[in-house]
């Protein structure tokens, strides 16, 4: 009884997270069926077509190839942009303080149906021709707060004590810059970048207000779902999935093998140190 | 090292620094020349604008006014990392991307010297951490990151060594061996250190010159022993160790001797000991300079010597010493520290006591704002 | 929202901001974009919720004042609105039920396991948004376990989930999960446990230490999680689409299907724009009543 009540918040813990794992478990498990019908939502037959075949239905993987270009040049473009912001705001004054804040949060704020519905709005208005630029300069708007946000905590993180240290011992603004700052806010920036890109790659509403007659991977999959999703398109979601989850997770151990190291250093070290000085 | 030695080290000159934050001036028209080679220490509480002061020393700070110059070469317009000056800050600042002897070299490398592994081994011996070389500041304890700190700052050769509240994240131990690590390291290169801190204690055990500073002024310039000994205003008397001190009025002058009269009681403080202009003076003594006496042992008391009763309010035992708070007839409390030379015998709470002092151990400082307000900002601001 | 990420500075560490044009400079590209689109974008929409139609073209609208717009696209989509806030409304609330003790538990319990049940926790994020709710079609399928399962003990009114309002709460729950437990850990993790354990000394039950030590602490997250959840999930119509009947249409459903379907134009963006305005004044009066102004 006591060994339950000390263990139910694990136990609902991990239901939580098997939960969260379920629908992808389910693409997962569907891309290698042989649907009955056209709907892919039935398991029929096990079958690897969709994996040795995987652009095999017209449009997938040209979608796929779209999708990643935008969010490759939305998620640079964004995050330099974002990255300028989050410097001027941490280490610059300047009027006008509370109302850029308010204009970085607000994206965040705001429902995309709400954002894809009033950049259309503005395009139409303008007779701007929809299509991947539109797509591109809508994706760079929403990724921006994130970087800024990021970016900026990471700047914060930083010990100003640190560039300080860096003028003290003869290195101009330009040498700070390149080997301190730099190099100490890039895991920052790198993390923005990649969350840039998964919300950029991922996108649909606004994507498909402002796509014009371009079919990103998420649209393809919107336009599939009314006539039967092709089960290629469960493949190339879990090859994503998988991919992303092995980037996370390597980056992730080595910086956990790093870190263990560190702490048996220190914990060796600080008991040595405990050693010496007696207890008042 | 012994070529460091032989260097030509100058002296550092700050003239009417002056450094404003609004109105508010942190700095307040300091002068003051740090001789070549000293270990110099700018002891204050938080806020009377010693960082601030060594802040503009180091170039991280723009003076409102005033000039800073070494021998005579004036760097008050040179940027931080233009100046012969480095600095050992108070959190470390290592650097946590690099690795030990990177962090080492940094100096170095920025100022293009391309051969840097001769002598950043060479300072890595010096604080004895060559075998940690390759490590990363994070897997270092807080007394090997101390010492980085330095060998980092010292490997540049500045004329001037800046020491910001360097020990303070250190436990006690190693604070201990810090200051003479510290010490031993400054008397082997003989470069100018300019140590900012607010433990008197450390101070006192670690400089040649302090420099006691309250409200971005000067209160005090000396060496250790005869600041302590002879304090010049209530701040120093109350902030470099304690003081009992008593506010009175001068009522005759001898020869050598000035007596005072204090809530009845009469003082003689020698007038070579004496700092105050008028006629209020403040008398001081130092708690470990007074005796405590039993009443009937009266005719024990040195004839000359200052003398005053009062009831034993508190005793604590303090293994050296042992510490009496003792309420005067006018409900003044004072404190008194005797040394534990003879084992029992001591006073306790409630017993009626006679308090006695030689007058040489005696000060008087200048009176005038009341006794208690300075008292309480000295207080205030020390602890 | 800003509450996920820890902002605290380096301890004791002086910020000096400079004061120089270069601080203009790098502000001016970004902001400049998110002003020309998406603050203007809001100016444009304004002006198109009051656009006229050209009489005898579908599709055509000319510049007007026609306040009218609101009252007649409120009188026509109501419904959709209120649903939108209700659904949206019980999906917060479960999802905060769900993601509670998961976070707990990251925060406190899971020791060397924590950094990977973070991973776990935005990793589902890596698969498709749309083939994530998708997959909800095959789990809450007629034929499927659960609905059999909720059958037999006869809670469902419909028979069925799929195809129903409970399933469009179901993948709303589902699909913002990640950013309500993200915001709970963050404010959990910052708890000193020796404040609990302090607590449990104290107050003695589990219950109360809960109720009077971790949950008022934990309230900016809970605060940050439920804006972050609440918001995309009154303005998704993903689930609806997907997983409802027409029956079960959001506000997201009629503004996007008369912007790009019925091409009514000034009808989507008077619900756009009341839609931003009401999620607006819910989250400032929300984040006042909450006292955590600070969080933005």
């Amino acid at each position: 009884m006591r060994w339950i009540r000390r263990h139910f918040i694990g136990f609902i813990a991990i239901l939580v997270l098997v939960y969260l794992f379920v629908p992808i478990a389910v693409v997962a498990v569907l891309s290698f069926n042989n649907p009955e019908g056209k709907y892919n939502t039935r398991w029929n037959e096990f079958s690897f077509d969709a994996w040795t075949n995987i652009c095999g239905v017209p449009g997938v993987c040209d979608s796929f190839v779209i999708s990643v270009r935008i969010g490759i040049i939305s998620t640079l473009v964004a995050t330099i942009l974002g990255t300028m912001i989050a410097f001027g705001l941490v280490r610059y004054r300047f009027r006008g303080r509370s109302s850029t804040n308010l204009l970085i949060f607000l994206p965040m704020a705001t429902p995309e149906v709400v954002m894809g519905a009033s950049l259309l709005a503005l395009f139409l208005n303008l007779r701007f021709p929809l299509g991947e630029m539109t797509i591109i300069i809508a994706h760079i708007m929403f990724t921006i707060s994130f970087v800024v946000v990021t970016v900026k905590a990471r700047l914060q993180g930083m010990d100003p004590g640190l560039e300080e240290a860096a003028r003290d011992l003869y290195a101009g603004p330009g040498a700070t810059f390149r080997f301190v700052t730099f190099p100490l806010v890039a895991p920052g920036i790198a993390g923005a970048a990649l969350l840039g890109f998964s919300l950029s790659f991922d996108d649909f509403i606004i994507s498909f207000f402002n796509a014009g007659t371009v079919v990103t991977f998420p649209i393809y999959i919107w336009g599939a779902a009314q006539r039967g999703i092709p089960v290629q398109v469960n493949a190339l979601a879990t090859l994503v999935f998988m991919i992303a989850l092995a980037i996370v997770l390597i980056t992730q151990l080595v910086g956990s093998r790093r870190r263990k190291m560190l702490e048996q250093e220190i914990s060796r070290k600080s008991s040595s140190v405990d050693a010496l000085v007696p207890k008042s | 090292m012994g070529e460091r030695l032989q260097r030509n080290v100058e002296d550092l000159h700050l003239s009417n620094l002056t450094k404003k934050f609004g109105d508010v001036a942190a700095v307040d028209d300091l002068t003051l020349t740090i001789p070549a080679g000293s270990f110099f220490a700018l002891l204050g509480a938080s806020g009377c604008g010693k960082t601030t002061t060594l802040r503009m020393v180091a170039g991280l700070e723009d003076p409102t006014s005033g000039r800073i110059a070494i021998g005579e070469k004036d760097i008050t317009a040179l940027r931080a990392f233009q100046r012969p000056v480095n600095t050992v800050f108070q959190s470390y600042a290592l650097f946590p991307h690099l690795d030990i002897f990177e962090n080492v070299a940094f100096g170095l490398r920025r100022r293009g010297i391309k051969k840097v592994e001769p002598a950043v081994n060479a300072m890595l011996e010096l604080v004895e951490l060559a075998p940690m070389a390759r490590r990363k500041p994070t897997q270092l304890s807080g007394g090997q990151q101390q010492r980085v700190a330095v060998a980092r700052a010292l490997i540049n050769e500045p004329d001037v060594l800046l020491l910001d509240e360097p020990l303070g994240a250190l436990d006690l131990k190693l604070r201990r061996q810090m200051q003479i690590e510290l010490k031993r390291i400054q008397t082997e290169v003989g470069t100018t250190f300019v140590h900012v801190t607010h433990d008197q204690e450390e101070a006192m055990t670690m400089a040649d010159t302090i420099a006691v500073m309250n409200a971005g002024r000067i209160e005090q310039l000396g060496d250790p022993a005869s600041i302590y000994e002879l304090p010049h205003t209530v701040f120093v008397a109350n902030f470099l160790g304690q003081s009992n001190l008593f506010a009175g009025t001068r009522v005759a002058t001898n020869p050598g001797m000035l007596e005072v009269l204090a809530n009845g009681v009469k003082f003689l403080v020698p007038t070579a000991r004496n700092s105050a202009p008028g006629d209020e003076v403040i008398v001081g003594i130092r708690p470990e300079k007074m005796t405590v006496l039993d009443i009937p042992d009266r005719e024990k008391v040195p004839s000359g010597n200052n003398a005053l009763e009062g009831r034993v309010v508190d005793v604590s035992y303090a293994g050296v010493s042992t510490q009496y708070l003792i309420t005067l007839a006018w409900g003044q409390n004072i404190t008194v520290f005797e040394q534990n030379v003879v084992v029992g015998d001591r006073s306790s709470v409630g017993d009626q006591v006679l308090v006695h002092w030689s007058p040489e151990h005696t000060f008087g400082l200048a009176g005038g704002e009341t006794l208690l307000a300075t008292t309480a900002q000295a207080i205030a601001a020390g602890v | 929202m800003v509450a996920v990420v820890p902002t605290s500075s380096a301890k004791g560490a002086v910020v000096t901001r400079r004061k120089s044009r270069t601080g203009y400079f790098l502000l001016l590209p970004g902001m400049t974009w998110l002003a020309i689109f998406f603050a203007i974008p809001f100016v444009t929409l304004f002006m198109t919720s009051l656009q006229a139609p050209v009489p005898g073209k579908s599709g055509q609208y000319t510049p007007a004042f026609q306040l009218s717009n609101y009252p007649d696209a409120l009188a026509e989509y109501w419904p959709q609105f209120l649903r939108s806030f209700i659904y949206a409304g019980i999906a917060t609330v479960l999802a905060l039920l769900i993601a509670y003790p998961l976070a707990y538990f990251i925060a406190f319990k899971a020791g060397r396991w924590r950094a990977l049940m973070l991973v776990l926790v935005i990793a589902p994020s890596f698969a498709s948004f749309l083939l994530r709710t998708y997959a909800w079609k095959t789990i809450l399928a007629d034929e499927g376990f659960i609905t059999t399962f909720f059958n037999y003990l006869h809670l469902l009114p419909d028979d069925r989930i799929l195809n129903t309002g409970i399933a469009v709460i179901a993948g709303l729950t589902y699909n913002f999960l990640p950013f309500m437990i993200l915001p709970l850990y963050a404010a959990l993790e910052k708890i000193d446990p020796r404040l609990l354990e302090a607590s449990n000394d104290l107050y003695a039950s589990a219950f109360k230490t809960f109720r009077k030590v971790t949950w008022p602490l934990s309230l900016p997250g809970v605060v940050a999680g439920t804006l972050l959840t609440f918001i995309p999930a009154a303005g998704d119509y993903i689930n609806s689409e997907l997983l409802g009947s027409t029956k079960d249409r959001m506000i997201g459903n009629v503004i996007q299907t008369n912007f790009i379907e019925f091409r009514d134009y000034p009808t989507a963006s008077a619900l756009s724009f009341v839609l931003m305005a009401a999620i607006l004044v819910l989250v400032f009066t929300y984040i006042r009543r909450a006292g955590t102004e600070d969080l933005l």
